[in-house]
C-alpha cells in the first residue's frame, strides 16, 4: 500500500518524546515544513515539493536577548489557525511561538519556577488570542480541568461546522476533556482515564481517538463519552497518532518499532465507527516517536525515531 | 563472576561503602537535573577509585564506555517504563550478594532499597516514562559497540541496538491484534484481528517492588555471569589493536588475562591492601601497557570525556553540592589534613570514619 521514499536527513538525532514530528504543508509555495525535536533544539527543515531543495534551520528554546540557559523542549506543533500559522514550542522554562518558517520568534510566555507550579505540568491548558498579524498575543484565558500534566490536544480536523465539540486535551492518567471554543472555553465532557497515560489525541467528526502507553487505542464519541471502539494496536507505548481528514485514514506509531495505517469510518445514522487495518510498515530496531500524514488525504507520511538522524518518509505505491 | 573469597578486604566493599555513603545517597535522592557528561565520568571515576584499584586514562575510557553502553541498553530495552525500577532492583540485588557478610555495608544497603521505594513506587507510568525520556537524551548519539553485545546478537555492527518485534508483551499491556466495536450501550458488537507484523506472546507476571522479591526481568542482572572476553571498539581503531580475541575452543592466554582484570575489578578476587599506597594496585584493560598507551592517543577526540579537576574547574554543571559529593570520596590511605576549603567539614568527617 505505501513504498519508503527517500528520507530527509536532520543535522541532529530525534529525541524520545511524545508526537516528536511536526508537519506543516505550504501549497502556494509547493513546500512543507518538518519539525524535529533534539533535547534543547528545534530542527526546522524545509523540503520543496520536487525534492530538490532542502534548507535547515535550528531553533533554541531560551528567553530571546536574556543570558540564561537553554531547557529542554517537551514539544514542538505547528498550529494552523484561520489567518496565520505559527510554530508553538514548549520547554521547561516557557512557550515560544515563531512564525510558522521559524524566521522571527513572535511570543515568549514564561513559565512559574518549580515553587509556584502554573504551568502545564499542573494540568493548567493556558488559552492566548492571538491576532492575524504581529507579536500582539495575549494570555487570554487558563483552563484548569486536569489535575496531571498535559500530553497532548487536538483541535476538530474534519472542517465541519457541524461538530460541537473543537478541542479534546490528555494527560498523564489518561483522563480527556472535552471542550467548545468561544468568548470563553466550555468544558463539554470529561472521559476518564485507567490510570495509563494518554501520549497523544486526536478529534475528527466529533470522534476522540486516543493512543495509550499500554498501546492501546481507543475512539470515544467526544459529547458523549461513549466508548465506540477498542484496539489492542502496539505491543509498547504509543508515541504518535496522525488523522488525515479528508480520508480518514489513521496513523499509529509506537516504541515496538511498528507504523500502522487504519482507517476510520463514521456512519452518523446509526452512530457507529468502523475501524479496519490496512498496513504496517517496520522501523528496524528504532523506537518510534513521531509520525504524520504528509497530506490531508493521507498519500504520504513522515517517521522519526529515536537516535534516528532522519526523517523517513513513505508513500501511497 | 561467582567466587568464594569475599572475606576482608576486597574491592567491591570499598567500592561499595563509598557508593551507600549516607551523605552521598543524600545528595542523590535529593530532585535535580540530569547530570551532565562530565560530571557523571568524574563520579564515576571517584567511585572507580574508591578502593586500592588504579586506571589510567585509557582504561578507565574504556571502563566508562563499557558501563555507558550497558545501562543504555537496560533503559531502552525496558518493556514498560516502571521496568527501570526493577532494573535497579536488580542492581541493587546483585550489590546485596556481594556484601552479604558485611553487616555494617549492608544496612547501608538495605536503607538504600527503603528510600528507592518510598520514592519510587508511587510514581505513575507517565512519570517513569518521562524519567526513562531524560535518561534517553543522556544516552542519545552513542553507539560504542560491546564486544559482548555484538556476539550475543543484541547489538548491530552499526552500534544500535536490537529491537525485536517477538516475544512478551509488557505488563498491562495485551498482545496486538484485536479490534472490538461497542455499542452504545456498551455491548461488543464485533471483533475482528489484524496482522501485527510481529511473534508476540503473552505477558509475564509482573515483578516484585519490595526489598526481597523475584524480579522476572533479566535486564541489570549480571551480564558477565557466562565466562567470555570483553572488551569495546572505537571504529577505525580495532584493526590495528590486538584485542581483538577470537572465540575459539582453545584457551587464549590474552582473553584469560583480560577476564582476570575484569574479575578484579568486580571484585571477584581477594587482594592484599597494601600498607603504602604507592603500590597501590593498577589496572590495565588493555593487553600491553604500550597498547594502553597507543589507545589513548588514537582514541577518537568526540569520544573523549573531559574529565575535570575538582580543585580548578569553574563548569557551571559541577555545581557545588557536586564539589561537596567529590570531597567525600578520599583514595584509600589519603590522610592528608590540609583539604581545601571545599567540604572540609565532609573531609574531616570522612576521615573519621
Amino acid at each position: 500500500m505505501y513504498h519508503k521514499e527517500k528520507s530527509i536527513q536532520i543535522k541532529n538525532s530525534a529525541s524520545a518524546l511524545y508526537n516528536n514530528l511536526g508537519v506543516l504543508r505550504i501549497a502556494p509555495r509547493r513546500l512543507t515544513y518538518f519539525t524535529v525535536v533534539h533535547a534543547n533544539v528545534v530542527n526546522m527543515i524545509s523540503a520543496s515539493w520536487d525534492g530538490l531543495n532542502y534548507s535547515h534551520r535550528q531553533l533554541q528554546s531560551k528567553e530571546p536577548n536574556v543570558a540564561t540557559s537553554t531547557s529542554l523542549i517537551m514539544q514542538a506543533a505547528f498550529c494552523a489557525l484561520p489567518s496565520r500559522d505559527l510554530l508553538v514550542v514548549t520547554s521547561q522554562k516557557g512557550i515560544q511561538m515563531y512564525e510558522s518558517d521559524g524566521s522571527i520568534m513572535v511570543y515568549w510566555h514564561a513559565l512559574d519556577t518549580p515553587e509556584t507550579p502554573t504551568g502545564v505540568s499542573s494540568g493548567a491548558i493556558l488559552v492566548f488570542d492571538v491576532p492575524s498579524k504581529g507579536s500582539n498575543i495575549t494570555l487570554s484565558e487558563v483552563l484548569e480541568e486536569h489535575k496531571e500534566s498535559i500530553t497532548d490536544m487536538a483541535s476538530e480536523c474534519s472542517g465541519s461546522q457541524e461538530c460541537i465539540a473543537n478541542l479534546v486535551t490528555a494527560d498523564d492518567e489518561g483522563n480527556l476533556c472535552v471542550w467548545k471554543s468561544g468568548e470563553e472555553f466550555q468544558l463539554l465532557n470529561k472521559i476518564p482515564g485507567f490510570d495509563m497515560s494518554c501520549s497523544s489525541v486526536k478529534l475528527w467528526k466529533g470522534t476522540v481517538v486516543a493512543g495509550y502507553g499500554t498501546g492501546q487505542i481507543r475512539l470515544y464519541e467526544a459529547v458523549t463519552g461513549i466508548l465506540h471502539a477498542e484496539v489492542n494496536a502496539h505491543a509498547r507505548w504509543i508515541y504518535s497518532l496522525d488523522i488525515a481528514p479528508f480520508s480518514g485514514l489513521l496513523l499509529s506509531a509506537a516504541e515496538d518499532s511498528l507504523v500502522r495505517v487504519w482507517h476510520l469510518t463514521m456512519t452518523p445514522e446509526t452512530n457507529s465507527v468502523e475501524v479496519a487495518h490496512l498496513h504496517n510498515e517496520c522501523v528496524t530496531d528504532t523506537q518510534i516517536c513521531g509520525a504524520k500524514f504528509c497530506d490531508g488525504d493521507g498519500y504520504a507520511f513522515a517517521v522519526t525515531g529515536y537516535d534516528l538522524s532522519e526523517i523517513i518518509r513513505y508513500v501511497q505505491s | 563472576m561467582s567466587c568464594s573469597c569475599h572475606s576482608g578486604t576486597s574491592f567491591m566493599n570499598d567500592i561499595i561503602t563509598t557508593m551507600f555513603n549516607k551523605k552521598f545517597l543524600e545528595e542523590l535522592f535529593k530532585p535535580q537535573e540530569l547530570y551532565s557528561k562530565k560530571a557523571l565520568r568524574t563520579v564515576f571515576d571517584r567511585l572507580a577509585h574508591a578502593s586500592i584499584m588504579r586506571l589510567n586514562q585509557a582504561s578507565m575510557d574504556k571502563l566508562y564506555d563499557l558501563m555507558t553502553m550497558a545501562f543504555k541498553y537496560q533503559v531502552l530495552l525496558c518493556p514498560r517504563p516502571k521496568d527501570i525500577l526493577l532494573v535497579s532492583f536488580n542492581h541493587m540485588d546483585a550489590i546485596k550478594d556481594f556484601v552479604k557478610d558485611t553487616p555494617s555495608i549492608l544496612s547501608q544497603v538495605d536503607e538504600t532499597y527503603r528510600q528507592l521505594i518510598e520514592m519510587y513506587t508511587p510514581l505513575s507510568s507517565g512519570e517513569f516514562q518521562l524519567i526513562r525520556q531524560t535518561l534517553l537524551i543522556f544516552f542519545q548519539d552513542m553507539h560504542i559497540r560491546v564486544s559482548i553485545f555484538l556476539k550475543d546478537k543484541v547489538q548491530n555492527s552499526n552500534g544500535r541496538f536490537v529491537l525485536p518485534t517477538s516475544g512478551s508483551v509488557p505488563h498491562g499491556t495485551q498482545v496486538p491484534g484485536l479490534i472490538r466495536i461497542f455499542s452504545c450501550t456498551g455491548e461488543e458488537l464485533t471483533r475482528q484481528q489484524f496482522n501485527n507484523g510481529g511473534n508476540y506472546n503473552a505477558a509475564l507476571r509482573e515483578g516484585s517492588f519490595e526489598i526481597f522479591g523475584d524480579r522476572v526481568t533479566k535486564l541489570g542482572t549480571n551480564m558477565y555471569s557466562v565466562s567470555r572476553p570483553v572488551e569495546t571498539h572505537m571504529s577505525g581503531t580495532s584493526k590495528n589493536s590486538a584485542q581483538h580475541t577470537k572465540v575459539s575452543a582453545a584457551p587464549n592466554p590474552l582473553a584469560k588475562e583480560e577476564l582476570n582484570l575484569l574479575a578484579r575489578l568486580m571484585g571477584g578476587l581477594e587482594v592484599e591492601k597494601p600498607g603504602n599506597t604507592d603500590s597501590g594496585f593498577r589496572v590495565n584493560l588493555f593487553a600491553t601497557d604500550e597498547e594502553e598507551e597507543e589507545a589513548l592517543i588514537s582514541r577518537p577526540d568526540e569520544l573523549s570525556y573531559g574529565v575535570i579537576n575538582i580543585q580548578a574547574t569553574k563548569d557551571q554543571q559541577a555545581n557545588a553540592e557536586l564539589a561537596k559529593i567529590m570531597g567525600e570520596f578520599t583514595e584509600s590511605g589519603d590522610q592528608s589534613p590540609g583539604a581545601s576549603s571545599k567540604g572540609d567539614d565532609l573531609l574531616a568527617m570522612m576521615d573519621g570514619l
